[in-house]
């Protein structure tokens, strides 16, 4: 391969516009302007999403991962017709459950391992810029892998999933489980046990939104009104909201050295 | 530019780093000497703002860490061993990402400067993983200088590079260097850094042990005063 | 810091050893037989003491948790360990004990009820505690991920007893009658048997801070030792 010549000789790199790059930094305080603040955000999401379209490393693990277990299940609990509405929501639960961690646990492994997290860590934004947007794309990961397996259980199983109730309730657990798992899993990818770590991590602290999700999901496919689930959806928004904030707050103190 | 005094950094029970004092004025090249363990990438991480003292001032272009420190990092260009690239992203689209983190509006045509600096212009739309080491780390250069940053720290650039890479890095480096900025530079490699430097700091056991300019060094000298230093 | 043990907690540790004799043996043999249970409700007194030591713990890692990223001292990351040790054994206790106490209630070991299971959930959030502090070898990480995976694991527990709690109330129909302080067992609790479970609880609060402050020196010791030991090395 002939090696291009680096072009010492002439004069390299006009000099930034004061407002750009360090000057950007500089004049907002710490880097805090919100403009900046949102762009970082969408700049890793836009970056994650991009990248996952050109490998579909993430996607198509979480998708054969969810479709695997769905099989198993299918296999394990041998249910006739009748009963298998009532576990319906309780097997896709699980398998959301379980397929998320293996998208949780590549997406930070990808940073980490060419040192990029390194790169975001240097960045002059604010930390919790990072926080949101891996939180975000890894949400979307996680709503794009639901958005295929909802459809295939539907035919498999002769059920009708899309309900709007059945959606929301999908939508509220994956944000509140994204919200933890992102946290968890930035911790975990910095253990020596790692990807074993993190469903030990995450399980137990996402039961809430499992319970109620399940409850939810239970009562919208059994056809009884919105008022019982209400509950329920109060407790994933309540949720959310409670650990959306813990987390983001504790991001900052994941990242120190 | 670059201030240290009483740099302490412990692990724990392990200290590390006993109690740096270091100097950098505006534009000096300084290569950072020390055998294995010494704590260079630790030193170097401590001026990157990526880890924090223990004890000790550190003060970058004025302004001070850790509390200072998204200051500090928009006057301040990274390169370690660690290419910090996104593999299934382009050059062209990982330099954008980094413009875009750095708050860099108008990076068309910077983003086009900076691959023809190091290069790698033909290269713009390949994906980074499929370019060899060498090429990583000249777009990993082209990466810390995107944002026109005063200081740059380098940790090993040279680790893994052959002859050919490692002379294309050599032009790299020498036209950043050339434009004015300050470099600290750890490295192994004795030859290149008498070759790029102007200053030796040599790092053992936890303090600068000794520090010369190439001035005052001739130049088949560098060996012996780095063994000296390490040996005293 | 003392090396011998300071005579106030030998002093704590010897009347801790005596409240448990004390409690141990009214729980046997003073207290009035229940009606309905018989002989095994004896053991409910020590069942709902740990369980309530195991709470006291509990309680007590979430404030140096906070202190410690606040402040970096490694001493409440000491603390916090020792909270979370002390309640991860007690809990424990208070499971077993309840199995043995149920067994002939319920004629079953166990029962998804909102206590039991949530004990056995913290359990399991204790183990991953210790799961992530064992897979760090940098001191200063470990104790910044201890404490926020104590404070992320304290917020969820709360939603979690509640969660399972609705269920209960919601999908399982009452079996044996609800009451208070038994959930779904029936028990007739004499005033007798409410002062003797005051005691055992006071009792095992003293418990706690004995085994608490013991374990905190433990952990201030450890820590000396490491540090001799680097000296010696070094």
């Amino acid at each position: 391969m002939a090696v291009k010549p680096i072009r010492t000789n002439r004069r390299l790199l006009s000099p930034l516009p004061s407002s750009e790059g360090k000057g950007a930094g500089l004049t907002a305080v710490g880097g805090r302007s919100s403009n900046n603040f949102i762009k970082a955000i969408s700049a890793i999401v836009w970056k994650d999403l991009r990248a996952e379209v050109r490998s579909f490393e993430l996607v198509s693990a979480m998708l054969v991962f969810s479709l695997l277990v769905i099989l198993i299940f299918n296999f394990a609990l041998e249910l006739d017709i009748k009963t298998r509405q009532s576990v319906t929501a309780g097997v896709l639960w699980a398998t959301f459950a379980f397929a998320g961690t293996l998208g949780l646990n590549r997406s930070m492994a990808i940073e980490k391992d060419r040192g990029c997290l390194d790169g975001l860590l240097l960045a002059p934004v604010d930390r919790s810029a990072i926080y949101f947007g891996k939180a975000i794309s890894n949400l979307a990961f996680m709503l794009i892998v639901e958005a295929i397996v909802l459809p295939v259980y539907s035919i498999l199983y002769n059920i009708n999933l899309f309900q709007p109730g059945l959606l929301m309730v999908i939508l509220l657990g994956s944000i509140g489980y994204s919200a933890v798992g992102t946290l968890l899993s930035a911790m975990s990818v910095q253990t020596r046990t790692r990807d074993i770590l993190l469903p030990i991590l995450l399980l137990p602290v996402v039961l809430p939104l499992i319970i109620a999700a399940v409850q939810a999901s239970n009562t919208i496919l059994a056809g009884d009104d919105f008022n019982s689930i209400k509950h329920w959806l109060n407790t994933l928004i309540a949720y959310d909201v409670i650990l959306t904030a813990v987390a983001f707050i504790l991001f900052d103190y994941i990242l120190e050295d | 530019m670059i201030s240290v005094k009483k740099l302490v950094k412990r692990f724990g029970l392990k200290t590390v780093l006993r109690s740096v004092d270091f100097e950098v004025r505006p534009g000096e090249f300084v290569a950072l000497l020390g055998p294995n363990g010494a704590g260079k990438t630790t030193f170097l991480r401590i001026l990157a703002s990526l880890s924090r003292p223990s004890l000790g001032e550190v003060t970058i272009a004025g302004y001070r860490l850790p509390h200072e420190a998204a200051q500090v990092r928009s006057t301040l260009g990274v390169v370690s061993h660690l290419p910090l690239l996104y593999g299934d992203l382009s050059a062209e689209e990982n330099l954008r990402f980094y413009a875009r983190m750095y708050g860099i509006t108008n990076y068309r045509l910077r983003i086009t400067e900076i691959l023809e600096m190091v290069g790698l212009e033909t290269r713009r739309r390949d994906l980074v993983r499929t370019f060899s080491r060498g090429m990583q780390q000249r777009l990993a250069i082209g990466r810390a200088v995107l944002h026109d940053p005063d200081v740059m720290l380098f940790d090993e650039p040279y680790t893994g590079l052959d002859q050919d890479a490692s002379s294309m890095l050599d032009d790299v480096l020498k036209a950043v260097a050339a434009q004015g900025r300050t470099v600290v530079m750890t490295s192994h490699d004795l030859a290149r850094a008498e070759d790029l430097a102007t200053r030796f700091d040599v790092l053992s056991r936890g303090v600068i042990a000794a520090s010369a300019t190439s001035r005052q060094l001739k130049k088949s000298n560098l060996l012996t005063f780095y063994k000296q230093a390490l040996a005293g | 810091m003392q090396q011998n043990k300071p005579l106030a907690l030998r002093i704590l540790d010897g009347i801790s050893i005596l409240l448990i004799g004390i409690t141990t043996y009214l729980a046997l043999f003073v207290a009035p037989t229940e009606v309905t249970m018989g002989a095994v409700q004896r053991v409910f007194y020590i069942h709902v003491s740990t369980a309530w030591v195991g709470m006291l713990g509990f309680i007590a890692a979430v404030i140096p948790s906070i202190i410690y990223l606040r402040t970096k001292d490694m001493k409440w990351d000491r603390i916090e360990v020792a909270a979370v040790e002390i309640s991860s054994v007690f809990f424990f206790l208070a499971i077993v004990l309840g199995s043995i106490w149920a067994r002939p209630a319920w004629n079953a070991w166990w029962k998804w009820e909102a206590r039991l299971t949530t004990a056995a959930i913290a359990e399991l959030l204790y183990f991953a505690y210790f799961m992530l502090r064992a897979g760090i070898d940098h001191p200063e990480r470990r104790a910044n991920f201890g404490a926020v995976y104590a404070l992320i694991a304290s917020v969820s527990i709360p939603i979690t007893f509640m969660s399972i709690r609705w269920v209960d109330r919601t999908l399982h129909p009452v079996v044996f009658g609800v009451s208070k302080a038994t959930s779904e067992i029936e028990m007739a609790m004499t005033f007798d048997m409410v002062k003797i479970l005051l005691f055992a609880i006071f009792a095992f609060s003293i418990v706690f801070i004995d085994l608490f402050w013991n374990r905190i020196r433990l952990g201030d010791l450890q820590d000396k030792v490491e540090q001799l030991k680097l000296k010696v090395t070094s």
